[in-house]
């Protein structure tokens, strides 16, 4: 432990000390494990019993039965397969869009620096300050009727990607990691004839991968875990994602295959938390919130 | 997404025109080569800028537009403050306002307080840190729509395990969702597990960043734990902890998912109607886009206030 907290090594040196560190440790530990643990263990293992058993007073701390098909007639009840693929699928295409344009305007505003950059980076900072609920009716009836080019996007899986696009946090972070990059290693390889999009490609790209992981990961998340959205503009059942499926077939299906199917839907979510941890956790402090 | 900070940062390149050629250019050319370089650059921003254009500047200006305007059978009219009449009419106005209040205080003591008290708990613990990590921040990676119907079914006055954890400790039950003086402390508390762990790892990045020299002069000016917090902790984390707050405000002042999973919105007797939750009946229910943009633009003034201090701090941390 290299850095020096609250309480000092030599105080804690005591015995006294010791124990009630100890002590508080594992009360800590133990609560925390409780509090956290205690639900998901309480979902996994209320999917797994069966109809009488889910709704018993009192509950059961640990299953009497075992009713795994629980899971599968969840599965095939819900038809968890479409709403997985549907959320999959505006999850990844709302991340290659925000990749594509967020990262080229980020790319532009920090590096090119065109006329008018300033008040278009303003523009787009602006609209963090905008309650994000208070502009979803106008967002709404907008997707309903869009501008110019008159098309209502309705059950379309554009009205998901494009929206995704306006992610100024996402163009704030890269901007500013872009912003670090040295000068003269982009000047060098514009004086050897690179194009923008060459030095883009070539040199900033590669050496942003940390920035990018992180707006990534935030961009999947992010429409994951949407639910008002997504529910206003996908109507349609066969169109919907996992959040607004389950929760509109949550009252017509029994409790076990409801809470087996919430089971289901938190494992992706929770895998990509274990594989990506290390950038989740540092992307969270990312944003300018400095120790 | 948690933290933004809405100033760009001070460093990167010095704001100059790019270095010209050495001598005296022709003036066409260099006009035509600076022509070029904007065109370029502004083709690297046309697409964000369309996506902006039509999802958020248009929306932007056109909720303050709906907000005065009325549309009956296709007629679209100003009505000046028509609206706003009939949103401050309704009944449910100020009883949304109130619950909305009593959800911020309520979600600002458990979910502003809590998570700095943890925080600074586990910076002073030498193991385990990791795991801890791990667990506040788990509930924040899970589906809303996972979290809230698995709190709807511990909340259930039968068969839900917090009635059952009251019973095991002899204490009365509780109907937690049904009852109206007890519908929103529950609907916190969900969303105080599925949230808080977003706050208490910026605060633990923020408490590793005291020096911890400053906690040895204070113990050689006698201070005992208290006085070190006090004295110490906070000053330290002060910038970072009033961020928070008001990105905290901010966001339960919009608070909407949590209600409507697990009351349905309105809750028993409309003791969990929110501000948001209004604005949705009114768009979605009534068709009133109206009085719910009358009613967003009240709240967007309000929480306004906020974000302007919100901005001014975080440049003041900037410099």
């Amino acid at each position: 432990m290299s850095t020096r907290t609250l309480i000092s090594p030599a105080q804690l040196a005591k015995p006294r000390a010791k124990a009630l560190y100890r002590a508080t440790f594992a009360l800590v530990v133990g609560g925390f494990s409780l509090v956290f643990l205690g639900p998901l263990y309480w979902m996994v293992s209320s999917g797994f019993k069966d109809t009488q058993e889910v709704v018993r007073t009192p509950p059961t701390l640990v299953p009497g039965s075992f009713a795994p098909e629980n899971y599968t007639r969840a599965w095939e009840v819900m038809d968890l397969s479409t709403l997985l693929f549907n959320t999959l699928y505006y999850a990844f295409g709302a991340l290659a869009f925000q990749l594509v344009l967020d990262v080229a305007a980020a790319y532009s505003l920090s590096k090119l620096r065109p006329v008018f950059g300033k008040a278009i980076l303003g523009g787009m900072l602006v609209t963090l300050m905008i309650p994000a609920t208070v502009l979803v009716v106008p967002q709404y009836l907008t997707v309903l009727d869009v501008p110019v080019v008159e098309r209502n996007l309705l059950n379309t899986p554009w009205a998901i990607w494009l929206p995704a696009v306006t992610n100024a946090f996402s163009i704030f972070l890269l901007k500013r990691f872009f912003d670090s990059i040295p000068k003269e290693l982009l000047d060098a390889a514009a004086m050897d004839g690179a194009s923008p999009l060459r030095i883009l490609r070539s040199i900033v790209l590669p050496i942003s991968r940390p920035i990018l992981g992180v707006v990534s990961i935030f961009a999947v998340v992010g429409v994951w875990k949407d639910f008002l959205w997504p529910m206003l503009t996908l109507p349609d059942p066969s169109k919907q994602t996992l959040n607004v499926g389950i929760y509109s077939l949550s009252t017509g299906v029994p409790v076990n295959v409801l809470i087996a199917a919430l089971t289901i839907a938190s494992v992706p979510t929770l895998l990509i938390f274990l594989v990506f941890q290390r950038n989740i956790m540092s992307g969270l402090t990312a944003g300018g919130l400095k120790g | 997404m948690s933290a933004p900070s809405l100033t760009p940062s001070k460093a990167g390149t010095p704001r100059h025109s790019p270095p010209r050629a050495a001598g005296s250019a022709p003036p066409a050319g260099r006009f035509a080569k600076n022509l070029k370089r904007n065109l370029t650059a502004h083709g690297f921003l046309i697409g964000a800028v369309v996506c902006f254009a039509v999802f958020s500047w248009y929306p932007m200006v056109r909720e303050v537009l709906l907000a005065f305007q009325k549309t009956e059978s296709g007629q679209t009219t100003w009505v000046g403050l028509e609206n706003l009449a009939t949103v401050l009419d309704d009944p449910a106005f100020w009883q949304a306002w109130r619950n909305t209040l009593l959800f911020t205080v309520l979600a600002l003591i458990l979910g502003f307080a809590v998570p700095f008290v943890v925080a600074v708990v586990i910076n002073e613990f030498h193991h385990g840190q990791g795991y801890l990590r791990l667990l506040v921040y788990l509930p924040v990676m899970l589906p809303p729509v996972a979290s809230v119907l698995l709190f709807k079914y511990l909340y259930d006055p039968g068969y839900g395990l917090l009635n059952e954890l009251l019973r095991f400790l002899h204490l009365p039950e509780q109907q937690w969702l049904q009852d109206p003086d007890l519908s929103m402390l529950s609907v916190v508390i969900a969303s105080t597990w599925m949230n808080m762990g977003g706050a208490a790892l910026i605060y633990l990045a923020a408490l590793q960043g005291i020096p911890g020299e400053l906690y040895e002069a204070a113990e050689l000016d006698g201070a005992g734990l208290f006085r070190k917090i006090w004295h110490v902790t906070i000053p330290q984390t002060r910038l970072i902890l009033s961020l928070m707050l008001l990105m905290q405000i901010i966001a339960t002042m919009q608070v909407f998912v949590e209600p409507f999973l697990l009351t349905g919105g309105a809750g028993p007797e409309g003791s969990t109607t929110t501000v948001v939750y209004l604005i949705y009946q009114y768009a979605f229910n009534f068709n009133n886009y109206g009085a719910a943009a009358a009613l967003g633009l009240l709240l967007l003034v309000l929480l306004a206030g906020f974000s302007a201090v919100y901005v001014k701090l975080s440049r003041a941390e900037d410099e």
